[in-house]
């Protein structure tokens, strides 16, 4: 047992170059979430249903919209499943990690809160370019025609981040000051509300005068950033505003709020 | 130049010295989690100050951290996750990581490693966390309750293991309310009741103070009052009598013909009827239900 000799355990101890920890926290979390059953359902399979559903239905019932049903719904639909996994899968997984003690146990670890929040944010991301590419290939199955320009997808990047940003710190918001049944059963009804009147599928001009005051929601904020995206190949500058300010909101609110255990 | 790291919290003044394994011993709320927390950075002491490894664990967390290991009570992975994931995981936030295979097989845990954690059994999750704790090679590991609830042979390859990483080099604090796995495995014993400090020492130095022998007396019916002062008076200042409950009494001293006659006498004269007589060497449980008048394990 002399100590110059080197043994198994001999201490040697160092934290891996933070991007390596970053990369190994998204990996981590995005398998996690897609092997779990429920989540895929949220993310995947019910914006799916909205869509086909919506699709049908619009030609069945003879819904007018200013373009095709299957143009005007389907960014809605992308914005919905980013709202899916941005707001009610980051807050569900964040709120169970709360309870299980898993960021207590990784606020032990190596990573810095700023890592453990980046891996998370990654991982957002990764599950959100697997939505789009499932939900735009049904889209174009189904003869959606968006509007493909550089304005068009610098537009649809440009809502895609500041909605993950907007709803992520939302979602961290709830899983950071309720109980994880509370965040489950909270997050799942902002959800199905906002799908139904949050006029993130449809848009603003089908909820009549109403449509002003949902104007000002994060998900009207985002459905009509997508649409004017992908129907007219425009930057929305209002909608945008909108979801900074959640952000904002969102940001300054979880910092305050957010308890560890 | 300081060998061996300053520890203190809440009124407790705790040394460690490094390559060593110091046990925290007190019973269930004690004030054992809440001390290793404060070690881990999780809590700001109201007063008094705490350095690890030099390190002030609030404000100097982030270069603290990748140097200890920590391993929590209870929780602290994904239920979805498996067991080698996991700890795959944890390597890889570290920069020389132990061999993972290595890890695992040295704890068993090569059976379980695809379950995933919300099926593991207790013990199986306690030896996880173990490795968890150990696996980014720390200089100083901090374990809460390593064995509770495990079995005998769980029981044993942990303690190898402990053993093995002070062999290493490595510090390791550990709290227990288990007697024998202090007794066995410390080098230094804390130990400590209702947030206090109240015996320190190694195993040897705790139980051989004031002779090393006790007598555990039990009676038919519960003693009449004031029962322990008044054999204390009979039995003089070379013993120590401390009442253990309504119908037990354990006296610490020269256990010899003297004072069993004395103890007999006064058996008599109290008019009890002693159920058993039973004489032993004085353990850690002697100790603390000494200082404390409580058992340690309820």
């Amino acid at each position: 047992m002399s100590l110059d000799q080197p043994g198994t355990f001999t201490p040697m101890p160092g934290a891996a170059p933070l991007p390596q920890q970053v990369a190994a926290q998204v990996r981590m979390e995005t398998r996690l979430l897609l092997r779990n059953g429920e989540q895929l359902l949220l993310a995947v399979v019910i914006p799916l249903l909205v869509l086909v559903g919506g699709v049908l239905a619009a030609d069945s019932v003879g819904l007018e919209f200013a373009q095709s049903p299957v143009d005007t719904l389907t960014p809605g639909v992308l914005a919905l499943a980013i709202l899916s996994t941005s707001f009610a899968s980051l807050a569900i997984t964040t709120g169970f990690e709360r309870r299980y003690g898993v960021l207590k146990r990784l606020g032990a670890s190596p990573l810095p809160r700023g890592g453990l929040l980046a891996g998370k944010l990654g991982s957002l991301l990764v599950v959100e370019l697997l939505q789009v590419l499932v939900i735009g290939t049904a889209g174009l199955l189904l003869g959606w025609s968006p509007v493909v320009s550089v304005a068009s997808i610098l537009g649809v990047l440009c809502f895609a981040v500041v909605g993950t940003a907007a709803f992520a710190s939302l979602g961290l918001l709830l899983a950071g000051t309720v109980r994880a049944e509370t965040t489950l059963a909270a997050a799942n009804l902002v959800y199905l509300l906002l799908l139904a009147g949050g006029a993130v599928v449809l848009p603003l001009s089908t909820y009549g005068d109403f449509g002003s005051v949902l104007a000002w929601l994060p998900s009207a904020a985002l459905g009509d950033g997508m649409r004017s995206a992908l129907m007219e190949g425009s930057l929305a500058v209002v909608p945008l505003l909108v979801l900074v300010g959640w952000t904002a909101i969102g940001t300054v609110a979880t910092s305050r709020t957010f308890r560890w255990e | 130049m300081r060998y061996g790291d300053r520890v203190a919290a809440d009124g407790l003044d705790l040394d460690v010295e490094r390559h060593t394994i110091t046990a925290v011993l007190g019973p269930n709320g004690a004030g054992k989690t809440t001390t290793l927390e404060t070690c881990e950075g999780y809590r700001t002491p109201q007063s008094g100050t705490v350095r690890v490894l030099g390190l002030d664990p609030r404000r100097q967390r982030r270069e603290l951290l990748p140097r200890i290991g920590v391993m929590l009570q209870s929780g602290g992975a994904w239920s979805g996750v498996r067991a080698i994931e996991m700890l795959t995981h944890i390597a890889s936030l570290h920069a020389h990581p132990l061999d993972v295979s290595m890890l695992v097989e040295r704890l068993g845990l090569g059976e379980c490693g695809r379950t995933p954690y919300r099926r593991l059994s207790g013990g199986q999750q306690q030896r996880l966390a173990l490795a968890m704790a150990v696996v980014g090679r720390p200089e100083l590991v901090f374990v809460d309750e390593p064995t509770a609830g495990m079995d005998p042979q769980a029981r044993r390859t942990t303690w190898a293991l402990l053993e093995e990483l002070r062999a290493d080099g490595v510090t390791i604090v550990l709290t227990t309310h288990y007697m024998d796995e202090a007794e066995h495995l410390a080098d230094h014993i804390h130990v400590i009741d209702h947030g206090r400090l109240i015996a320190s020492g190694t195993a040897l130095d705790l139980t051989r103070a004031s002779g090393g022998s006790t007598i555990r007396l039990v009676v038919t019916e519960p003693f009449p009052p004031h029962a322990a002062s008044s054999l204390q008076a009979v039995l003089g200042v070379e013993t120590e009598v401390a009442p253990i409950d309504e119908r037990s009494l354990l006296i610490t001293g020269p256990a010899d013909a003297t004072t069993l006659a004395k103890i007999s006498a006064w058996c008599e004269e109290s008019n009890v009827l002693p159920e058993s007589l039973r004489l032993g060497q004085r353990t850690l449980e002697d100790v603390f239900l000494q200082i404390t008048g409580r058992e340690l394990t309820t």
